[in-house]
């Protein structure tokens, strides 16, 4: 390791004591001499969601040993938040770039890294031999991270938040060069933190350069400004897909949704809500946006108390919108309940595999646009009949089996329950379910219905023919 | 009775077959009557939604909810602290439970079967399949009096009536519903024991009385019209042992029965509305008496016996009618309740109960409405009344009895006017169907006379002379009824003779008549057409009542533009808001009216509900909101309200908003508080809001919160309902403060304001205080640290 460590070490340490979360100096970093020559932060503030854009050139300085893979450290408090984390490799020059996808995985050498800041490591494809340099492309996206301050607002202010971050880069890795660009909605920021050199430039300020930053250094920044972009935050949604080998695809997905944003006092006046669209309830919301698959059919949107009259519906051959609109239009801290339902024709999403089994084919995540999902459960319910469920889903989620009673079911149909917690839209990926399923099932409710009725007019025969009545007829 | 049969006999082998045929040929169209019953309902679900209507069907819903997820016996110990805040109100015992129990156990059923309906699905549709039930009810109910074609006709025109319409179009989930199968199955029941005599019969009616009296309140009217029916039988001296199967039975199993019912209970025996069933009961047993008497005495002893008897009797009787009167008079509503000596005294409730009054389901109809809920059944009827007459049986009687009394009851109340319904539709079918068979039978007779001139090749069924052909035509029309009887129980021969025996009496006078009954080729063409367009006329009436006038479900409302259809549904609208975004325990006031959809759709407390049990409750209320602001606010805080509710059409031309209800708030209001005075809120007897209304009026709550803010919206505060200006525009609210406004301004919400500190000397001290306070707490919030 540099033997500058301890020297850096004791001049950034006034800063760090300012910090709840400042870094000790005690551990050691992880010992694969891998440091990073630049790196480019891109925070962008401009919805309710954040998004980092980190460029990482990473060069392996050891002497002899291949690096496998790159940490990169979060604070206890962005991984509380963290929903996703996706990197790729990035090959090639400026137009000639592609793009290598790279696995992430949470590190568990989270012990050694300290004040409890965690590490994800991106397993690289190839080892990094040493003196090589590639670069990786980070993305990261946090929920929940904009704090409304103030945090109750009236109807006629518009919604501020903080955004708390650190200027330079959190790092297990020395890093020689770096610099953070922070991207706000519009060109009122009440305030941020200064660390020089900082400069701002219309809607973006841009911290840096830094140079040689000591590993795990941490400066606390904050950002006070303007987002009046609709904190839609979906609380729970619960999506149901039932299979019908019949020739269709059933979704029912309920949804539980909150304004996350500032909460809204005192009064809400209709009068000015209407007449003062611009800045009457700048950070209330009217409708959401659903991207549903093309080629869906009978539409329904409703609650608990009947059908919700305000939506549209758009039918293209690639997607289709559902633009939707609530009951009311949602201020900071109201909450909406309502089901959103439409069926698919099945053979866009119902295919065979090799082996003989079927899988179905769904997308993950949430269908309205740039909303969060804290608690998504999927339910898949197959044919009855089926055996052997197996989903597969590119991420870690909490998996169950249960059984589910629908339309004359006997046996009951199997269901697979998936669950995860914050769920942006980067969790729109396609996930599948395999499943053995005899067609011969098919018919068993059709064959039980046909014989009911059968039993039904053999018994009016049968009552027909006979004499019940106790006295001799004369 | 021996002639028909052998002509029918002598008809041909295919004269079963035809038989055969016209039995599934009635069966299938009965069938289609129960579609056309059902599908006819439907307009609603398909113009709008498939969503509970208006206000009591809410609560029935509620209650349904409850009982799907909580049992039975849940159900029936239910306290619900939602409503009549800080009451309560006990559910279990002051529902009637039948159309619940119904729903709930059709829910059951289905849900038993792995067919997930839900139950809102379950109570939407309850109504429609219930008015199919009924009208097989009446089917039967007239088949019994007049056999099967007016059956069929009397089924397929109750199918379609709109008076029953309006109450079960599908959504319309409230006790009316199933009410009125039970009432034509009660019915159809009493005169088929009436027919028979079986004791059978006798328990299924009893059980189906029972069923009654779990559904309506109204089953007070089969109580009252039996007793009438046999006591008429009793005066006619048409009394027989088969009318003392029917009746007694009833009265024993049916009160005991009834009692079992929570909300009945002991009323069964106690109070008025069941007086006259138990006095018939005891002159019914009397007259058995004399008629077991005469029978075992001779001619002169009887005579003597019948002195002793009427002598001792009467005085008995006067004796038992003396405690019972004196008993009834000491109660202070000579035992009856409300509702049911305004429908004796039509003026009571308006002189007394300003409550009942205000309902507008509570008003004596107009003319119109008769048309419009029976149409040409008005005109109809009186031919059916005829024919009843023609000739007069038990079972006839018991129509004509059941019209009458209900063409009083609907005189009274226009909601009872789908009392009237069934009956009109019974007499109109038997008139149809009597005229029908006038006009065919002098066609068929035309007809094979212009045959039998022409050629004598044709004659098929065996009519060689017109005379035997008029003849055969009519045993056949007098013989429907045991014609058709052994397809339906070839098992119950027995019985079957007995009712034959029993209906010979009344054919008898037909067959002695046998004088032609024909009329003219042309004319009876001319009738048929004509009767074919007044059914069509109905018909296409009944359609246009399904679909415009009685499916709207009152909580979504549209109107037709240029631009298209606009829906208005700011009732949900507000009950959504309220439901997510205040505290499950707070409590909204409104006026009743609201009451139920509140507890329902947005699951809150309310004070007062349409069930308008406590009058002084809904004075308070009333009161409040007729109060200025300062007072108004009082009576709510203490009552723990944190939200008024007020309903406003004032924007877009709601005609049924709470200004207009307003004067009802003040008269109630005013019933139990004499502060409040009708006269304050009239200017010169008008009751006006704009610029020369009163003070008083201007100044009242219910004033201020539908107004507040309302002119800014054009400048002028033009109130589109009233078609004027409002009288006060400029003013602020100093109690309450509004936290939500439907889209189209249709529900207001306010929220009363916290009580203001009453400390003044130290108001100053408090507020550096507070900002000190505040301050500070902003520093700790300081982001910087």
């Amino acid at each position: 390791m540099p033997p500058s460590f301890q020297t850096l070490a004791t001049a950034t340490v006034l800063l760090l004591l300012f910090t709840a979360s400042a870094v000790s100096c005690a551990s050691l970093p992880p010992e694969d001499g891998i440091r990073i020559v630049s790196a480019e932060k891109r925070i962008d503030l401009t919805g309710p969601i954040v998004k980092v854009y980190l460029t990482l050139k990473v060069e392996n300085v050891a002497a002899a040993s291949d690096a496998s893979q790159v940490l990169l450290a979060f604070t206890p408090t962005e991984v509380q938040h963290l929903a996703i984390v996706k990197a790729t490799r990035a090959e090639g020059k400026r137009k000639k770039k592609t793009y290598v996808p790279l696995a992430v995985e949470a590190s568990d050498l989270a012990t050694s890294a300290p004040n409890g800041a965690n590490l994800y490591s991106v397993l690289l494809d190839a080892p990094l031999k040493p003196g090589e340099t590639i670069t990786l492309e980070v993305l990261y996206v946090l929920t929940h991270s904009l704090e409304p301050f103030p945090a109750e607002i009236s109807q006629s202010e518009s919604q501020l938040v903080y955004y708390r971050d650190s200027a330079v880069l959190l790092s297990p890795y020395h890093v020689l060069e770096q610099v953070t660009y922070i991207k706000m909605p519009s060109n009122r920021i009440e305030s941020f933190t200064r660390v020089d050199p900082t400069s701002r430039a219309g809607t973006e300020v841009k911290y840096g350069t830094y140079s040689n930053q000591a590993p795990n250094s941490y400066l606390p920044i904050l950002v006070h400004y303007e987002n009046n972009r609709p904190f839609a935050v979906v609380e729970e949604l619960v999506r149901k897909v039932e299979i019908s080998h019949w020739g269709n695809v059933q979704i029912t997905e309920h949804y539980k949704l909150r304004h996350g944003g500032a909460r809204h006092k005192g009064v809400f006046s209709r009068l000015e809500f209407q007449s003062r669209p611009s800045i009457s309830g700048a950070s209330s919301f009217k409708n959401l946006l659903a991207r549903l698959p093309p080629r869906v059919h009978s539409v329904y949107y409703r609650d608990e108390i009947g059908n919700i009259s305000t939506s549209h519906l758009r039918i293209g051959s690639h997607k289709s919108e559902l633009e939707i609109e609530p009951r009311y239009p949602l201020f900071g801290g109201w909450h909406c309940t309502f089901t959103i339902g439409y069926g698919l024709p099945l053979q866009d999403f119902l295919f065979e595999s090799d082996d003989g089994r079927r899988f179905i084919n769904l997308t993950f995540g949430c269908p309205l646009l740039d909303t969060v999902v804290d608690d998504l459960t999927i339910k898949v319910v197959l044919p009855e009949g089926s055996k052997n469920p197996q989903p597969i889903v590119p991420f870690a989620t909490e998996k169950h089996l249960e059984t589910s009673y629908s339309y004359l079911d006997v046996v009951g149909r199997t269901t697979v329950v998936l669950k995860k917690n914050n769920v942006v839209g980067e969790h729109n990926v396609p996930f599948q379910v395999y499943y053995e399923f005899n067609p011969i099932f098919m018919l068993a409710e059709p064959m039980m219905l046909t014989s009911a009725v059968l039993l039904f007019f053999v018994a009016c025969i049968a009552y027909l023919h006979m004499d019940l009545s106790i006295g001799k007829s004369s | 009775m021996a002639e028909p049969e052998a002509s029918s006999a002598a008809a041909n082998g295919g004269g079963r077959l035809r038989n055969a045929f016209g039995g599934v040929l009635s069966a299938f169209t009965l069938l289609l009557i129960g579609v056309l019953a059902f599908s006819i309902r439907l307009f609603s679900v398909i113009k709008y939604e498939s969503v509970i209507h208006e206000f009591d069907p809410y609560f029935n819903f509620r209650v349904t909810q409850f009982l799907s997820k909580n049992g039975i016996y849940e159900f029936w110990n239910w306290f619900d602290d939602r409503t009549w805040y800080p009451l309560g109100r006990v559910i279990g015992g002051t529902v009637y439970p039948g159309l619940t129990l119904t729903a709930g156990t059709i829910w059951w059923l289905l849900n038993s079967l792995n067919i997930p309906l839900s139950v809102e699905t379950v109570c939407v549709f309850t109504a429609p399949i219930f008015s199919a039930n009924a009208s097989w009810a009446t089917y039967l109910l007239t088949k019994e009096a007049k056999g099967t074609g007016a059956g069929l006709m009397a089924a397929a025109i109750l199918a379609m009536v709109p008076s029953y319409i309006s109450r079960s179009v599908a959504g319309s989930y409230d006790n009316e519903a199933v009410a009125i199968f039970a009432l034509i199955f009660t019915f159809y029941l009493y005169v088929k024991t009436l027919n028979t005599g079986s004791l059978f019969y006798a328990t299924l009616n009893a059980l189906s009385y029972f069923y009654m009296v779990c559904s309506w309140g109204g089953y007070t009217f089969i109580i009252n019209l039996i007793p009438m029916h046999v006591l008429l039988c009793i005066v006619t001296g048409r009394y027989s042992s088969r009318l003392y199967i029917a009746y007694a039975p009833l009265v024993i199993l049916g009160t005991l029965l009834a009692a079992l019912v929570p909300v009945v209970g002991f009323n069964a025996v106690m109070t008025s509305e069941h007086f006259a069933s138990f006095l018939v009961f005891i002159i019914l047993h009397v007259v058995a008496l004399v008629y077991y008497i005469k029978g075992l005495l001779t001619p002169r002893l009887f005579k003597v016996a019948m002195t002793l008897v009427i002598s001792v009797g009467l005085a008995v009787c006067f004796a038992v009618v003396a405690v019972l009167v004196a008993l009834v008079a000491s109660s202070p509503t000579k035992g009856w309740s409300g509702r049911s000596l305004s429908l004796l005294d039509p003026t009571y409730a308006s002189k007394y109960i300003p409550i009942i009054a205000s309902v507008s389901e509570h008003q004596p109809p107009t003319w119109p409405s008769y048309f419009m809920d029976i149409n040409v059944l008005a005109f109809l009827i009186p031919a059916g009344i005829i024919s009843c007459f023609l000739p007069l049986s038990d079972a006839s009687s018991f129509m004509v009895l059941y019209l009458v009394t209900a063409v009083y009851f609907s005189g009274v109340m226009v909601r009872l006017m789908l009392v009237l319904a069934p009956a009109a539709c019974i007499l109109s079918g038997i008139a149809l169907s009597e005229v029908f068979g006038v006009l065919t039978r002098s066609l068929k007779f035309q007809l094979s006379k212009l045959f039998d001139d022409s050629s004598s090749a044709v004659p098929a069924s065996g009519d060689s002379s017109t005379e035997r052909a008029t003849n055969s035509t009519k045993s056949e029309n007098g013989n429907e009824k045991s014609e058709t009887a052994p397809k339906e129980k070839p098992s119950k021969k027995n019985r079957k003779k007995e009712k034959e025996m029993a209906e010979s009496v009344p054919v008898k006078p037909n067959k002695k008549e046998k004088r032609l009954l024909v009329l003219p080729f042309e004319l009876s063409i001319m009738g048929i057409l004509l009767l074919i367009v007044l059914g069509g006329f109905y018909v296409v009436h009944c359609v246009w009542a399904a679909a415009e006038a009685y499916s709207a479900p009152s909580i979504v409302l549209t109107s037709r533009s240029r631009d298209g259809l606009h829906v208005f549904d700011d009732f949900r609208e507000a009950y959504a808001w309220l439901s997510h975004n205040t505290d499950v325990d707070d409590k909204v006031a409104s006026w009743w009216d609201y009451g139920y959809q509140t507890t329902a759709m947005a699951n809150r407390t309310v004070i007062v509900d349409n069930n308008t049990w406590n009058n002084t409750h809904i004075a308070t209320v009333g009161t409040a909101m007729s109060s200025p602001e300062k007072a108004a606010w009082e009576i709510f805080n203490s009552l723990d309200v944190k939200y008024v509710l007020v309903v406003f059409g004032g924007l877009v031309g709601y005609p049924s908003d709470d200004i207009n209800k307003f004067l009802w708030m003040v008269r109630i209001g005013g019933g139990v508080f004499p502060h409040i005075k009708e006269p304050d809120y009239l200017r010169d007897g008008q009751y006006r809001v704009d610029a020369q209304a009163t003070p008083t009026m201007l100044n009242c709550l219910m004033y201020k919160l539908c107004y507040y803010r309302f002119v800014e919206t054009d400048g002028k505060g033009f109130d589109r309902v009233r078609g004027y200006e409002i009288g006060k525009k400029h003013f602020k609210l100093t109690h309450f403060e509004e936290v939500f406004t439907t889209h189209h301004w249709m529900v207001r919400i306010y929220k009363l304001k916290p009580q203001k500190n009453r400390v003044r000397g130290k108001l100053k001290k408090l507020k550096s205080g507070a900002k000190s306070s505040s301050t500070l707490a902003a520093g700790r919030k300081n982001p910087w640290q």
